[in-house]
């Protein structure tokens, strides 16, 4: 290589550096640290004074772990509980948001429509406010003699007291229908601590709520998304398909769905990892209450390490809910991934999904 | 099949039945959408009596701002304002410089190791928030930022996903400009800051409003970045507040008069830039 190439070279990798510098050294102090050092604190005994790189401070393997998934204690009952509550909001959350967002897409969309403008900035409007706000706001719309329950109370409806009700939902049906206790082989045998008759009580009232707000807030976002990929698809195959003598629900069903695929995939991927990260909202409103019914995962973690002084194990959950989140995007992925055919490539909005994601989680 | 022949002919009087549900349905939906701000602003000019036995009313029988006068006069609410506004501003102006910095080389300076940044890049994005909180802490107390300004804004002054932003925006304008200005023997700082960067107006005002509505309404990292009453920012105070801190019953006039003055300034970025906002949000998952 001839000299003048090497000073160059030299040249452009200074340059290159010291323009991703600063960015390299906050992700890497901030994110790719943390992220080992707590590796390292669950599977330690450090009680939260002092360095946890001091000697005095053990390894204790798998201990931490094991005290959350095993055992019979109240760390493994409070764990399995967070996570019953949090499967629950998933499983109403994501289906929910993704068929209302697409709705209000296609709704907004709908050609020569007065006012377009007015109502896309009114369903995303609480896409940009904060969490915190949003919690207060729903704190009072949901109390007990509050705005949701005097509107139920127009249609004859007596609204349960929201955010003071720990009774699952699907408890409180199968009550109405006769079903007052559960059958024996459903309360002796028991999951993470959690019997089966409690696995099936479905989300409390009072998550319920939470799960209303998060479909309120993020329809919005989701909507935008849909919204960009309907103007991509354009009229052209929607106008062949009523030449064609297609109903406007079998246009949407058969040409508009399958084409928003890939949009569809992104909206249910971001769903799933943001809904599984409830926070915000329970250390707002609820603190894990009423009776640990809206107790999640992530707020179960930070209550171990910096109420209980249970650094190990809060960092333990973590790393399993961490672990959740991966093992169930994959699935997902594997699930809705394209059957039969040639297998063409798939665009793999892989990136910008986890750009988007940081905005939508929040 | 002749059913849906016939449609063609009977598409006027069924087209206008059909806008008629159309603009029902919107309606309806835009005033539940709506309808729990009004309720908000309505509700923090109420007494806290007038507040829980007429939740609906719209107009308050009786206006108050005592609410209004707790919070500025007799509470920390202004310093917690103070200190999101400081905070947000000095995260906005350190993400949109750094990461069109980052977004910059990755895109055009082909310098060794780039390729394993990006990687890494990649990886930590997929980290979810929630995880980073006891690490966080643990980083931020190692290295004494613990309770300080500097804690609460070093930690987020860069983030991954604006620098993919950046990365992809300054892919997609030609390189030809920058090459003459190197010609011209403009040093590398000199071409990203005089040429490259006004050309990326649009991608730098995209991530400006982000990070502001980012850092604005950010929570989690303040939880875990300080405990100090004298560095509350208006999420974590908010939240105090609406575990009980200022109170004695349930003063919901007050929360949520907190609650509507900590929307505002988001409220205004938002109507300002609304468009970008939107073509952003859609756009980025487009890639």
């Amino acid at each position: 290589m001839p000299k003048a190439d090497r000073g160059i070279n030299r040249g452009r990798n200074a340059w290159g550096w010291f323009f991703v510098g600063p960015g390299v050294a906050v992700l890497g102090i901030f994110l790719l640290l943390p992220v080992l050092m707590a590796a390292w604190v669950s599977v330690s005994d450090w009680r939260g004074s002092g360095s946890p790189f001091a000697s005095s401070v053990g390894f204790v393997g798998l201990d931490n772990y094991r005290a959350i998934l095993s055992g019979g204690t109240l760390a493994q009952r409070d764990f399995g509980t967070s996570l019953r509550n949090n499967a629950y909001y998933v499983l109403f959350v994501v289906p929910l948001q993704t068929a209302l967002a697409l709705a209000l897409a296609v709704l907004v969309n709908a050609k020569a429509l007065k006012g377009r403008g007015f109502f896309q900035t009114a369903f995303y409007f609480p896409s940009v406010t904060s969490s915190v706000a949003i919690t207060v706001l729903w704190l009072y719309l949901f109390s007990a003699t509050g705005v949701v329950n005097r509107v139920l109370g127009w249609v004859g409806i007596n609204g349960p007291p929201w955010f003071n009700d720990p009774r699952g939902i699907v408890h409180v049906a199968l009550r109405a229908l006769g079903i007052d206790s559960a059958p024996g082989a459903l309360t002796e045998h028991r999951f993470l601590g959690v019997t089966w008759w409690d696995w099936l009580s479905g989300p409390s009232f009072a998550m319920s709520a939470l799960i209303l707000m998060a479909i309120f807030t993020t329809s919005g976002t989701f909507m935008l998304l849909f919204i960009a990929a309907l103007r991509s698809i354009g009229e052209e195959i929607d106008e062949a398909g009523m030449v064609d003598g297609a109903s406007a629900w079998q246009r949407f069903r058969y040409l508009t769905v399958p084409m928003l695929r890939p949009t569809m995939f992104t909206v249910l991927t971001l769903g799933l990892i943001g809904t599984w990260q409830v926070f915000d909202q329970i250390y707002t409103g609820t603190s894990g209450g009423p009776a640990k019914s809206t107790l999640t995962p992530a707020y179960l973690s930070f209550q171990a390490a910096f109420t209980n002084q249970q650094w190990g194990q809060g960092a333990a959950i973590a790393f399993i809910l961490f672990a959740i989140i991966v093992v169930l995007t994959l699935l997902q992925r594997w699930l809705l991934r394209e059957k039969g055919g040639p297998r063409r490539k798939r665009r793999r909005p892989a990136i910008p999904v986890a750009a988007a994601a940081q905005g939508v989680a929040r | 099949m002749s059913a849906i022949r016939s449609t063609p002919r009977a598409r006027p009087r069924e087209s206008l039945v059909a806008r008629s549900w159309l603009y029902a349905v919107l309606v309806v939906l835009a005033v539940i959408y709506i309808f729990p701000f009004l309720v908000d602003v309505a509700t923090s000019f109420k007494s806290d009596a007038e507040a829980a036995q007429n939740p609906l009313g719209l107009i308050p029988q009786t206006t108050t701002t005592a609410a209004y006068d707790l919070l500025f006069l007799r509470s920390d609410f202004p310093t917690w304002f103070q200190n999101s506004a400081i905070v947000t501003i000095l995260v906005t102006a350190g993400r949109v410089l750094f990461d069109s910095m980052a977004g910059y080389a990755l895109a055009r300076l082909p310098f060794r190791g780039r390729t394993v940044i990006y990687a890494v890049l990649i990886g930590v994005m997929a980290v979810p928030n929630v995880v980073l909180l006891i690490p966080k802490f643990l980083v931020i107390n190692q290295l004494g930022m613990y309770n300080s300004y500097p804690g609460l804004v070093i930690p987020l002054l860069v983030d991954a996903a604006g620098i993919f932003i950046m990365k992809n925006f300054f892919e997609s304008i030609p390189v030809a400009v920058e090459e003459q200005a190197r010609v011209d023997g403009a040093g590398p700082f000199r071409v990203f800051w005089s040429i490259v960067l006004p050309m990326a107006r649009p991608a730098v005002v995209t991530i400006g409003i982000l990070s502001f509505q980012g850092s604005w309404n950010e929570l989690n990292h303040f939880i875990v970045a300080s405990d100090s009453p004298a560095l509350f920012t208006l999420t974590k105070g908010v939240a105090q507040l609406a575990s009980g801190a200022l109170s004695s019953g349930t003063q919901y006039p007050v929360k949520l008069a907190a609650a509507a003055i900590m929307t505002i300034p988001v409220a205004i970025v938002f109507l300002v830039f609304q468009r970008r906002i939107m073509n952003a949000q859609g756009g980025a998952v487009k890639g």
